[in-house]
């Protein structure tokens, strides 16, 4: 028994914690996929067709094959023929039974149906030498025509599969109550119909894709290095699709810069580097160069909308229904079919609607898959019902706040566990304080004045200001609310936490972070809760060998479900150490306090023991109570009961140059609500880059292509990511709701940036324009096309 | 993307860069900063056989003072003109226009000469060099020759210099106290112009515009506007008499009003 | 060809074809793989290291054009003692990073910047000059902060 001393008391939760991860980051030792090399490496070159929709005629690889340094060249039937899979490309989410899933695998086999679709694959023994030898494969094409756009694709003329008669893929509805939707419709005083195009975005995270697979000399085991999300889903899939047994793969997701969705997916080049090492017994690596990511990782959004409102003379709402059709692209990935489906339920946003109804129709077109890309049906979703309430407040003649405050599900006041129309039950609420503090950071009134000034004065140039109050629906998933919506796997996550010999814990989390900061947040959970400083505690992931079980990150499920897990198994753990002190204190468990890291008697505070002698204790197994095993060792895997449901108000306000039509993004504010926060650092930092891809979306970014199918801007250069000169700096603030889905009270951040501020950017925009009868524009807000707006506008007026 | 192999030679003298040149004619491309080719080489947009590194020519790194004008060296980098204090008297187009290109990183390593060889009609450096009515020094195996900024752009990425003729010298005649302007429009801060109008007021004033032909220009009718005192009014015929190329930013209506928005604003700030 | 660099401060040469992009050559012949590549278009800065003293892309040049130069990298930046510089303890001091791969570029295109303006700078003249550098995770509020915290004027 060790003498009582103060107890250490950490307070970690909740505190502005400096990350753990970044003295290497910042050294320049953050081991990225592109950094690990393995002796006698083959690179892959990948020979892509240049064509979006076309029958390969003939493949010519001999003067690729004479190269000098060139191992092989492989073609798709070539690699077919090898049986190196026994199944197409996964996709996890057949959101209906009738769903159209053609095949797709890691290469095209006779058509190709994308641009950047590969054809063949060059093995060499340098990353120049591939390059050179896939420019020397030639490839002879019979084109046949594209469907490049989703209004090509309800066409229906051309299909972007020939074996396909349509290119609809799915239609998929949601109406709890077609009546009460009918009824609502009927004879609304106000009825706001307004289309919507969620345009095609690039994820483009800063760290391209890239593999790197390694066979085992010793076994049949192989080892997959990938800049990946999704280290755990992705091992489960290589063995469906290679059939290569599962206990014979193991996935790391070393340093991974950024993903944003975009490496959530199962891709043609992890199956190649796997099954081409597996096979040849050499090292395979490849890593995309960001104009080839263009194509060869999935884009985001793509839907067109159509949202309507019923609402009554006072503009409160009576009904909102919506259409949307949603871009698959060429093929079904992980869970491409789904994204739309994640934003259904949220497309009456933090208002009390009594009637909803949702449909989607999914269609193929011959462009680069889609799939998630931060926020993943839920930004589009906040985007359309956001910017429809400001078309609504301007017909009933109300100012956006209070057609937001009249509306707000309880009346803006707090709720807890809500059922609303699109049948989620919200965890909780309260958007009315939300707003006001997001009004009054913003200087509203200011804003308006200086409007209203600006305006009188006939300036050039014009400030609009726009506003949001969004809800997100996040911490994936319930694993039977999955399984409600056909996903093919749960929601839960895992995590182990030892107390190990020496008094240091060891967590081990199926959560793999890729600049989220996991491993300082999770050491602040832990050391709350075991009562230990948080430099004690190392927190292990990424590895499936390491960590053989878990969901990995999306969605904004880490906090929410894995951090809650890992809470979990705190305390189991401090549940097991009391027992053990119990019996060495010769006490009653039930009269022990656990504090601080120390378990006292009850009312002899001189009878006390830390946690950590319990662990050496536990590890030394002398004096454990009858039948208990040995070691200080939990697990939990947490499935949650309900998503939880972030909220927050965004103001911004923008600048418009009539004479050009340049947009500037004067000040933006944010006030959101997570709930109850682990590291506010770490969620402002979610925020401030969420809100920046939001605007990106909203000014800055969009995928084009050309009525063939060629997307007209892959590069950096002309695909145009906003650096610092573009964006300014944000003001943001919280309000604090705890959830009421999981035990902490947290609820999500790395999304709610991006899911509210592109409908705030483009409602200012739209705030500006509104003197010339301007009641929408697309995304982006192009200065050609604000200069186009106006003049068209002006036009109209004269 | 990685560039297509090439065999690679130093130049330590602008001679010996003009033998080279004479020696492997159109299979040599000249290596300055890198920031004009080394980009159309890793897409293969560029595959030159040999490659003359004329980066190592210190003694064409320079800004001098030569009487009436300034002399600058080809292989001098916008880093060292955007910071002249000889050029912040003499000519502050110039050197302002040399801190708009592309980022610092760019700066430090573009040069003057590169950046007017390459003869992009999107690239800022021309139109100040037209603006400034600033002659070129090209030299080739017949000796030197002045090439005047406005017989210097030919066509597309066209110049006057002759295949075996570099650049060594660039003249820009003095314009202390003279009204100038560089409207710069483009939609993210690093990014090439979408349109651009340099502007020099003075006796014979000078508008160059940038991204609004196949070459870079000067506007004839502005200039005479302006000359014929029109002041600022004389930017409404900036968008004629142009070619502007259409992409995603901007088609040819939009250019052409940006042009006249531009040129003045350009007009106006010069006079200010 | 042979290729002779200094780096961070040490003599190193080595034979490289001369297509060889010097960020290459750093990352797979020298094993100095801090410096990243994030695009292919000189638009990310991923890559920025310093030659001679000044920022510069690394994508964006030849090996053998730095051939004789005295180039630093982000493994470079830090005192030998693994002291962060204070650029680096900055990023670290405001949240300036998140996924961390665009932070070496973005670090050395910082400490470049406020060398170049010892008069220090204002927040709009640090993000001019972080233009070429992008980031998708911290939206750049919090790397300006870092930047302002180090070369702000007083």
């Amino acid at each position: 028994m060790t003498a009582v001393e103060d107890p250490i008391t950490t307070t970690a939760i909740g505190t502005p914690m400096k990350r753990r991860e970044d003295p290497k980051l910042l050294a320049g030792e953050g081991k990225y996929v592109d950094d690990i090399h393995v002796v006698g490496q083959l690179w892959m070159g990948m020979v892509r067709s240049p064509l979006a929709h076309a029958r390969i005629t003939s493949i010519d690889t001999s003067a690729a094959e004479a190269a000098e340094g060139v191992h092989s060249v492989l073609t798709g039937p070539q690699l077919q023929e090898m049986g190196l899979w026994l199944a197409p490309l996964p996709c996890a989410w057949p959101v209906t039974e009738d769903m159209v899933n053609p095949p797709h695998y890691p290469t095209a086999i006779d058509e190709v149906h994308h641009v950047g679709e590969i054809v063949a694959v060059v093995l060499a023994d340098s990353r120049y030498g591939a390059a050179d030898a896939a420019e020397q494969v030639i490839v002879d094409y019979e084109p046949l025509d594209a469907v490049a756009s989703i209004a090509a694709a309800r066409d229906g003329s051309a299909t972007a599969h020939s074996e396909h008669e349509t290119n609809k893929a799915f239609h998929w509805p949601l109406v709890p109550d077609p009546d009460a939707l009918e009824a609502a419709f009927a004879n609304p005083a106000h009825h706001v119909k307004a289309n919507f195009v969620q345009q095609r975005l690039i994820p483009a995270a800063m760290e391209p894709r890239g593999v790197l697979a390694v066979p085992s000399p010793m076994g049949g085991d192989v080892t997959l290095y990938s800049a990946t999300q999704v280290p755990h889903i992705l091992k489960v899939m290589i063995a469906a699709t290679t059939g290569i047994p599962e206990s014979k793969i193991r996935v790391v997701a070393p340093a991974v810069g950024g993903g944003f969705g975009a490496k959530l997916n199962i891709n043609p080049d992890e199956i190649l580097a796997v099954t081409l090492a597996n096979r040849l017994g050499r090292a395979v690596r490849w890593t995309e160069s960001r104009s080839e990511a263009a194509f060869s990782t999935h884009q985001g959004r793509g839907q067109l909308q159509t949202i309507e409102l019923a609402a009554d003379a006072d503009g409160k709402l009576q009904g909102v229904r919506v259409h949307i059709d949603a871009d698959m692209g060429a093929y079904m990935m992980l869970i491409t079919p789904g994204v739309p489906l994640l934003g259904s339920f949220l497309y009456t946003g933090v208002y009390d609607v009594p009637a909803f109804g949702f449909t989607c129709d999914g269609y193929f077109t011959n462009l680069t898959p889609t799939d998630a890309y931060r926020g993943a049906g839920r930004p589009e979703a906040s985007y359309a019902i956001e910017r429809a309430m400001d078309i609504l407040a301007a017909q009933v003649g109300i100012g956006p706040d209070e057609i937001r405050r009249r509306n707000y599900l309880a009346g803006g006041e707090y709720f807890e566990n809500l059922e609303v129309p699109s049948t989620l039950v919200f965890d909780s609420g309260h958007y009315g304080p939300n707003l006001d503090r997001a009004l009054e950071l913003a200087d509203y009134d200011g804003l308006r004045a200086e409007q209203a000034r600006r305006r009188a004065a006939g300036e050039s140039k014009q400030l609009g200001i726009g506003m949001v109050t969004y809800v997100e629906i996040c911490g994936l998933a319930p694993s039977r609310a999955l399984g409600g919506l056909s996903y093919g796997a749960g929601g839960w996550e895992h995590a182990t936490v030892r107390l190990l010999p020496t008094g240091k814990a060891e967590v081990v989390s199926g959560s793999t972070p890729h600049g989220q900061g996991h491993e300082t947040t999770w050491s602040q959970i832990v050391a709350d809760k075991l009562g230990i400083p948080p430099e004690d505690v190392t927190v292990l992931h990424s590895d499936t060998a390491i960590s053989p079980l878990g969901l990995d990150t999306y969605g904004s499920r880490s906090l929410a479900v894995g951090g809650v897990a890992i809470a979990a198994a705190c305390d189991k753990v401090v549940e097991k150490a009391k027992q053990i002190a119990a019996h060495q204190m010769e006490a009653s468990a039930d009269d022990l306090e656990f504090a601080g890291g120390m378990f006292s008697v009850s009312g002899s505070p001189d009878q006390a023991m830390p946690i950590q002698a319990i662990a050496f204790g536990a590890f030394t197994a002398h004096n454990l109570p009858d039948g208990m095993e040995p070691n200080l060792q939990e697990q939990v895997t947490f499935d949650p009961t309900n998503f939880v449901f972030p909220f927050g108000t965004h103001v911004c306000a923008v600048e418009i140059d009539e004479d050009t039509g340049a947009v500037e993004l004067l000040s933006y504010v944010a006030v959101d609500d997570c709930g109850n926060q682990i590291n506010p650092m770490i969620v402002e930092g979610q925020v401030h880059g969420g809100i920046v891809q939001g605007v990106a979306q909203a000014l800055f970014e969009e995928a084009c292509y050309d009525e063939d199918g060629n997307l007209t801007n892959p590069s950096m250069m002309d695909y145009l990511v906003p650096s610092a000169a573009d964006v300014p700096s944000m003001v943001t603030d919280y309000t604090v709701t705890p959830s009421t889905s999981n035990p902490l009270g947290v609820k999500g951040a790395g999304e709610a940036g991006t899911i509210s501020s592109a409908a705030a950017v483009m409602n200012a925009v739209v705030d500006a324009l509104s003197p010339y009868g301007v009641v929408d524009m697309d995304m982006p807000a192009t200065p050609q096309r604000v200069w186009r707006t106006i003049n068209e506008a002006k036009g109209g007026q004269a | 993307m990685i560039p297509a192999a090439f065999d690679y030679q130093v130049a330590d003298s602008a001679d010996a860069a003009i033998a080279a040149l004479a020696e492997h004619g159109d299979d040599a491309k000249l290596l300055a900063g890198g920031h004009s080719l080394i980009p159309l080489m890793r897409f293969r947009l560029a595959t030159p056989g040999v490659v003359v590194d004329i980066g190592r020519i210190s003694d064409l790194s320079y800004i001098n003072d030569g009487g009436d004008h300034v002399a600058i060296g080809a292989m001098t980098t916008h880093r060292a003109i955007e910071t002249s204090e000889l050029l912040a008297t003499e000519a502050p187009l110039l050197r302002h226009v040399a801190g708009q290109v592309g980022d610092p990183q760019v700066r430090h390593r573009g040069t003057l000469g590169g950046s007017l060889a390459h003869g992009d009609p999107a690239s800022d450096l021309p139109a100040a060099l037209l603006a400034h009515g600033g002659v070129l020094v090209a030299r080739g195996p017949g000796g030197e020759r002045e090439i005047a900024a406005s017989d210097f752009f030919t066509g597309f990425l066209e110049t006057a210099l002759a295949g075996d003729e570099i650049i060594t010298e660039i003249r820009i005649p003095k314009a202390a106290g003279v009204g100038w302007s560089y409207q710069k429009f483009n939609r993210r801060a690093q990014d090439w112009a979408i349109v651009g109008a340099a502007v020099m007021l003075g006796d014979a004033p000078k508008v160059a515009l940038v991204n609004m032909g196949s070459a870079p220009m000067r506007h004839s009718g502005v200039e005479a506007g302006l000359a014929g005192g029109g002041g600022a009014d004389a930017a409404s015929v900036a968008g004629d008499d142009t070619d502007p190329p259409e992409d995603l930013n901007a088609d040819a209506e939009y250019r052409k009003h940006l042009a006249r928005v531009l040129v003045g604003r350009g007009i106006t700030e010069a006079s200010g | 060809m042979e290729v002779s660099v200094t780096v961070n401060g040490e003599r190193r040469s080595a034979d490289v074809e001369p297509r060889t992009l010097l960020v290459h050559f750093l990352r797979e012949t020298l094993g100095l793989t801090g410096t990243n590549v994030g695009c292919d278009t000189s638009s990310c800065g991923a890559c920025t290291i310093h030659v001679n003293g000044e920022s510069a892309k690394s994508c964006t040049m030849f090996a053998v054009q730095a051939d004789g130069a005295e180039i630093t990298t982000i493994e470079g930046l830090a005192s030998e003692d693994g002291e962060l510089h204070p650029m680096q303890q900055a990023f670290m001091d405001c949240h300036g990073l998140q996924c961390g791969y665009c932070t070496p570029g973005m670090v050395m295109a910082a400490t470049s910047l406020v060398a170049e303006n010892p008069g220090g700078l204002d927040e709009a003249g640090v993000r001019e000059g972080l233009e070429g550098n992008l980031c998708r995770c911290t939206g750049y509020h919090n790397i300006v902060k870092a930047v302002l915290s180090v070369g702000g004027a007083a």
